[in-house]
């Protein structure tokens, strides 16, 4: 889907879902995700389907992993740290579910 | 705790300026943005970015470089990968400006006054299939491009409206980057509706730019004019785009889709501030009330760049000079030794704000992609369609709130920022009222979901709370 047009000056290994990847120091996480072919990243709130990262500017929060244990982390916003873990798919409550009519 | 002069947020050319003008006045000041580095959008990365020090995204984007410079050597305190999710004006005055500082932690700073120059978003283009991975905004992959160096693989569409899509396919044909299409979606009356303001248009700095780009582009892609309708298909990925353009309809095999309508101004944090916004037909957007300086009618708020109204980065640049010297004037009754810096500034928003009018018409979204059809997805957040948004108008909710009530669009997480415009828009339609009629949906504070942690330690260091509005958030766990 992507591809990486200028070589990083070094690498750092980050988790994602329990798996090792190699990735570009300091690059952004939503950036490292797409190229470690991680498209969809969470899971809508009411549907259930699979969304990835949309504006890269931190306005649409379809970006949301967990990082290091935290939830709801905007991946667009986030850098990339050697030994970081990364957990996608979560499922983001539906409103509908959580607040009474 | 100390009382600052100045918090600025946003570190794009507005924030910037307004930082280097007010140090150099004298005053305290502390900025904040929620990016990695200075910049802001159109210099995103200009600092450590894959393409920073070189000229291969053109020689704007290498002006980044000097002002940044110019703001690191202002000595002025930054606080960046913070978010400002509340700024409140208290009672004597002064401003407690609430600050993300990271998931589990916040803060609150004080100071006189403030400058939101926290820029412009994409306007949302709502398609069937937008919310597919693999479909993206235009600026989501010019981001991509100047912070990290990566770019789409295998076929790619850019679609939509203005002239940054027009700008990303320049900036990828200049790297020899293939773009197999672009569909571009303006409408056909643009052309007229534009002429009137082709006098300031041919005196801008546009017209030598903006024609050169457009060569640039057409030379590198096969561009598709007058295209009616796009949408986005495929299972849990992107994989193809079909378009419509009077009685043909084509489909084009497609990994990525980058969707682009123009941009628009920021407003949730300045509204939720209670600053006064206005409808601006021409832009089709909401817009701040601001006065010369760029004060809004919350006295000591000023808000500086396309936060405040599009104007491009050079406009973006003297309004954040201009808000820094109304600071100082409001601050210290002077804003300088004499004014000739000011009238300079001045001087340089005006010319930069030409054949602006220009753009705004050339570039217009048609209104059936203002309003799209019933089985589009306007509120990604919440999964609601425009249908749903239709009924809900019919059933009688005739304004936002009711709107966002009855069916709940804008109650997700982004707080309306991908469906706000889209149901005004549609309610306008169905009701034949302006949209400065119907307003925009309320927008509160915290403008981000904040965590149950980072409320915690708000309260640690102030001892109160950013207002909580379960209705318009949904806290993180
Ligand atoms: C995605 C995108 C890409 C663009 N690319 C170009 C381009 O290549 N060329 C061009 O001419 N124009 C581009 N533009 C138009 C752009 O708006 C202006 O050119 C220029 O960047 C405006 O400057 P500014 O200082 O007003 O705001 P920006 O440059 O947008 O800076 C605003 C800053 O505020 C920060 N911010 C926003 N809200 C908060 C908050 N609550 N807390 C903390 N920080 C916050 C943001 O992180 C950002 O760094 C782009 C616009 C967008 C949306
Ligand atoms: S991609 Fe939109 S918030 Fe991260």
């Amino acid at each position: 889907m992507f591809r990486r047009l200028v070589e990083p000056a070094g690498h750092v290994t980050v988790t994602i879902d329990g798996r090792p990847f190699s990735v570009a120091a300091g690059e952004t996480l939503s950036t490292a995700l797409l190229l470690a072919g991680f498209a969809g990243l969470r899971r809508s709130a009411r549907l259930g389907r699979e969304r990835g990262p949309f504006c890269g500017m931190g306005v649409c929060f379809d970006c949301l992993v967990t990082i290091d244990g935290a939830a709801n982390r905007q991946a667009c916003l986030v850098r990339v740290r050697d030994g970081m873990a990364v957990q996608t798919g979560t499922r983001l409550p539906a409103l509908a579910d959580t607040v009474p009519e | 705790m100390t009382r600052l002069d100045l918090v600025i947020v946003g570190a794009g050319p507005a924030g910037l300026r307004a930082a280097v003008e007010a140090a150099t006045g004298g005053l305290s000041v502390m900025l904040v943005d929620e990016g990695r580095e200075p910049g802001g959008q159109i210099y995103r990365g200009s600092e450590s970015g894959a393409f920073a020090g070189t000229a291969k995204l053109g020689s704007d984007y290498a002006a980044g470089a000097v002002l940044a410079a110019a703001f690191r050597a202002s000595g002025v305190e930054a606080l960046f990968g913070a978010t400002v999710i509340q700024i409140e004006r208290e009672a004597d005055g002064s401003f407690s400006v609430s600050v993300a500082t990271g998931h589990d932690k916040a803060v609150v700073v004080r100071a006189r006054a403030v400058i939101a120059a926290t820029g412009a978003q994409e306007r949302p283009f709502p398609i069937d299939g937008w919310t597919l991975p693999g479909v993206m905004t235009a600026g989501a992959a010019q981001t991509m491009l100047k912070a990290d160096g990566v770019v789409p693989d295998g076929p790619v569409v850019l679609a939509g409206t203005g002239p940054l899509l027009y700008l990303l396919a320049a900036q990828y044909g200049a790297l020899g980057v293939a773009i197999d299409t672009l569909l571009d979606t303006a409408g056909p009356g643009n052309w007229r509706r534009a002429l009137p303001h082709v006098a300031g248009f041919l005196t801008s700095r546009y017209a030598f730019k903006g024609l050169g780009l457009l060569g640039k582009a057409l030379a590198a892609t096969r561009i598709i004019r007058g295209v009616e309708a796009v949408s986005a298909i495929g299972d849990t990925r992107l994989s193809a785009v079909t378009y419509r353009k009077g009685a043909t309809e084509r489909t084009i095999p497609a990994h990525v889709l980058l969707l682009h309508h123009g941009v628009v101004p920021q407003i949730n944090l300045t509204w939720s501030a209670g600053a006064q916004h206005r409808w601006n037909a021409a832009r089709l957007a909401f817009e701040p009330v601001r006065d010369a300086s760029g004060q809004t009618d919350v006295p000591g708020l000023f808000i500086a760049g396309d936060s405040g109204g599009i104007g491009g980065a050079q406009a973006a640049e003297a309004e954040g000079a201009l808000a820094a010297f109304g600071v100082l004037r409001m601050l210290r009754g002077t804003a300088g030794d004499d004014d000739r810096i000011e009238r300079q500034w001045r001087r340089r928003l005006a010319v930069s704000l030409r054949g602006r009018a220009f753009l705004d018409a050339l570039y217009a979204p048609r209104q059936s992609h203002l309003c799209p059809p019933d089985e589009v997805i306007v509120c990604r957040c919440e999964e609601v369609t425009a249908g749903d948004i239709r009924k809900a108008v019919r059933r009688g909710a005739m304004g936002p709130n009711q709107v966002k009530a009855f069916t709940r669009a804008g109650m997700g997480p982004c707080q309306s920022r991908m469906c706000g415009l889209t149901t005004v828009a549609i309610i306008a339609e169905e009701t034949g009222l302006s949209p400065g009629d119907i307003g925009h949906m309320r927008l509160r504070a915290p403008v981000k979901p904040v965590t149950v942690a980072q409320i915690a330690s708000l309260s640690e260091a102030d001892e109160r709370r950013p207002t909580e509005s379960p209705s318009a958030t949904r806290p993180c766990k």
